[in-house]
């Protein structure tokens, strides 16, 4: 499987050196990274090219950084019949940027893009349809951006006077939550990995980052 | 006589939108769709999602991987434990964590049980759909038989909350594998017996036969995946193409259709049962002896009996079940072949004991989008067996 994923990997790298920025195979997934005006070119390359054929669109999503300069990664996963590959191709725009549609190229997007831009308030050009899809009519905000909070920021209740449902601003009972169980004593990402010195691993992990810190 | 010329010069009637649901037995759940009529034929159809919606992907953010996964069962929950294997898998993935064997036996037996519970509901209230009540009264009684399975293994007949990152929560109980070897054997009989009341069924394939065609090149542009898929001749199934857990050591086949119609979705479904029937008697017939969970107290917790007695297990106990396992930064895009067809899951991982974006991409979605293009042209009838054979389920279209 890897030796396919790099072959195809050093294909599309000749293929497209000038469009794609980055191109990485992570837990034995393909990805490539590329700038939202090139993003139209390279999954059309990819559907149409005779060594691809990455002929199913799967998923459109978006993920929210909000400490990146380009918030938004808009993330494709592309499957190919043909071959029996898995692809993504991600591109990241800032607030108030647009990327273009790749309705024309898959049908299937023209829901996913009515999705993310619910979602995050990403705006895709020629989409032809592009509303709010999955929230109540007219609803405010972008609910799976990291500022906008889990609690919302109106709760419907049915009014007896007026006869009607009323959006009302959402009281909580009490304050909303999180806790935080991350202790710092012993983090546990080393030691699932089977090898012979697991039991040590975290803490020299944990001692290293305190001499980075005192660094 | 003036007026009678004047009525035939204005014969054409100009379409008048029409609403359809969202309450309404034949929109198998809350969708709405506007649809544009010109008198009795569809001319568009604006399905309305989203009356569901419960915004399940921003809750799995705000808790630990252990605390996500019931969310799972609450998306198609005709077929829970589909959706948790796609997120077990997804984790385990990114751990780097590969389940004991009868874990993945275990897994693999509910699995197909839970594509059997899909089918034999979605072909029961399709068939009920478009006049067909004995069906889905015979067919509820199956899936009664198969939830006291669930039951029996988990403690819930729906909300399983049973396939784990690392494995299953718990061993089978005793007599539970004689009890389904059992079930296994007589079901295919009731399959026929189904087939008796539609297969051949003149009704039946009148409202079917030539109903919501979709071509192969349609299925792919419009990113059908499962039996929508396979009903348009496409053989393609990640269970073969992509096997996970222990597929790759099961004999089945993938029953393919010729047409592309609501009929040969229905013909894929039905056979699809009993290949999972096969499926499932492999399964308890080679499963082996041993652990059904990876033995590692970081991810798995610690026996009750072990607790009671060792002080670690204690510890290992209270961390995992207050701040939860971390999972190593990364991002996969994980996808099963659940009954409905490609139940895929994009996660993104941080280092932190919570998941930092958890994306799931439902078949139902992609497939209700398709519903503009297969109905057009037909009559307003032949929408809700379109709506049938699509087999949508809202909890995992809303999400």
């Amino acid at each position: 499987m890897t030796e396919v994923l790099n072959d195809l990997s050093a294909y599309i790298k000749s293929a497209l050196k000038k469009d794609v920025e980055n191109i990485e195979i992570a837990n034995s997934e393909l990805c490539l990274t590329v700038k939202p005006a090139k993003l139209h070119k390279v999954i059309n390359y990819l559907r149409d090219d005779s060594g691809c054929l990455f002929n199913q669109l799967m998923d459109i999503c978006g993920v929210d950084y909000p400490n990146r300069a380009d918030r938004f990664e808009i993330v494709y996963n592309l499957l190919s019949l043909r071959y029996n590959n898995r692809i993504r191709v991600k591109t990241s725009v800032a607030e108030d940027c647009s990327v273009d549609s790749v309705a024309d190229i898959f049908s299937t997007a023209i829901w996913f893009e009515r999705e993310v831009w619910d979602m995050y308030g990403v705006a895709f050009d020629n989409n032809p349809d592009l509303r709010r899809i999955l929230t109540d009519y007219g609803f405010e905000g972008h609910p799976l951006r990291k500022d906008f909070p889990l609690t919302g920021f109106v709760e419907l209740s049915y009014d007896e006077e007026k006869k009607e449902t009323v959006y009302k601003p959402v009281e909580l009972m009490q304050d909303f939550r999180k806790f935080d169980f991350t202790s710092p004593w012993e983090a546990m990402t080393e030691v699932q990995k089977a090898s012979e010195d697991k039991d040590f691993k975290p803490l020299l992990k944990a001692l290293k980052n305190d001499e980075a810190e005192e660094a | 006589m003036l007026e009678l010329t004047k009525k035939e010069d204005n014969n054409k009637i100009d379409t008048y939108t029409m609403n359809f649901g969202p309450q309404h037995p034949a929109a198998h759940g809350v969708l709405r769709l506007i649809m544009e009529m010109d008198g009795e034929v569809v001319e568009r159809c604006d399905p309305h999602i989203g009356l569901l919606h419960r915004g399940t992907e921003k809750l799995i953010e705000y808790k630990t991987y252990m605390q996500a996964l019931p969310y799972f069962d609450r998306l198609d929950y005709v077929a829970p434990m589909n959706q948790e294997h796609a997120f077990a898998l997804s984790i385990e993935k990114l751990l780097g964590i590969t389940v004991p064997r009868r874990g993945q036996y275990i897994r693999v037996l509910f699995a197909e049980m839970g594509r059997v519970l899909n089918h034999l509901l979605n072909i029961t209230t399709f068939a009920l759909d478009v006049g067909a009540i004995t069906p889905a009264l015979w067919g509820f009684e199956q899936r009664e038989i198969m939830m006291e399975f669930s039951e029996r293994v988990c403690g819930a007949r729906l909300h399983a909350n049973y396939f784990r990152t690392g494995g299953v929560h718990q061993d089978m109980p005793d007599g539970l594998a004689d009890d389904m070897m059992e079930f296994c054997e007589s079901f295919p009989e009731f399959i026929d017996d189904l087939e008796t009341l539609l297969t051949e069924n003149r009704i039946f394939k009148q409202r079917t036969v030539d109903i919501g065609v979709a071509t192969k090149e349609q299925a792919y542009d419009w990113g059908f995946t499962g039996p929508m898929l396979r009903g348009s001749g496409v053989a393609w199934d990640l269970r073969k193409s992509q096997p996970y857990d222990v597929y790759s050591e099961m004999e089945f086949d993938i029953p393919v259709g010729l047409t592309g119609d609501c009929y040969a979705r229905y013909l894929v479904r039905m056979e699809e049962m009993r290949q999972s029937i096969n499926i499932m008697k492999q399964c308890l017939c080679d499963m082996p002896e041993g652990a059904v969970m990876v033995e590692n107290n970081k991810v798995a917790p610690p026996s009750r009996a072990e607790m009671k007695s060792s002080m670690e297990a204690m510890i290992h106990h209270f961390k995992l079940h207050t701040e939860g396992y971390h999972v190593p930064k990364g991002e996969t895009y994980t996808a099963v072949e659940a009954p409905k067809g490609e139940f895929g899951v994009f996660l993104v991982a941080d280092d932190s004991p919570n998941p930092y974006r958890c994306h799931i991409r439902a078949p139902g979605f992609a497939h209700l989008q398709g519903l503009d293009f297969m109905s057009k042209g037909h009559m307003l009838a032949d929408t809700v067996a379109i709506i049938g054979s699509m087999d949508v389920v809202f909890g995992e279209i809303d999400r």
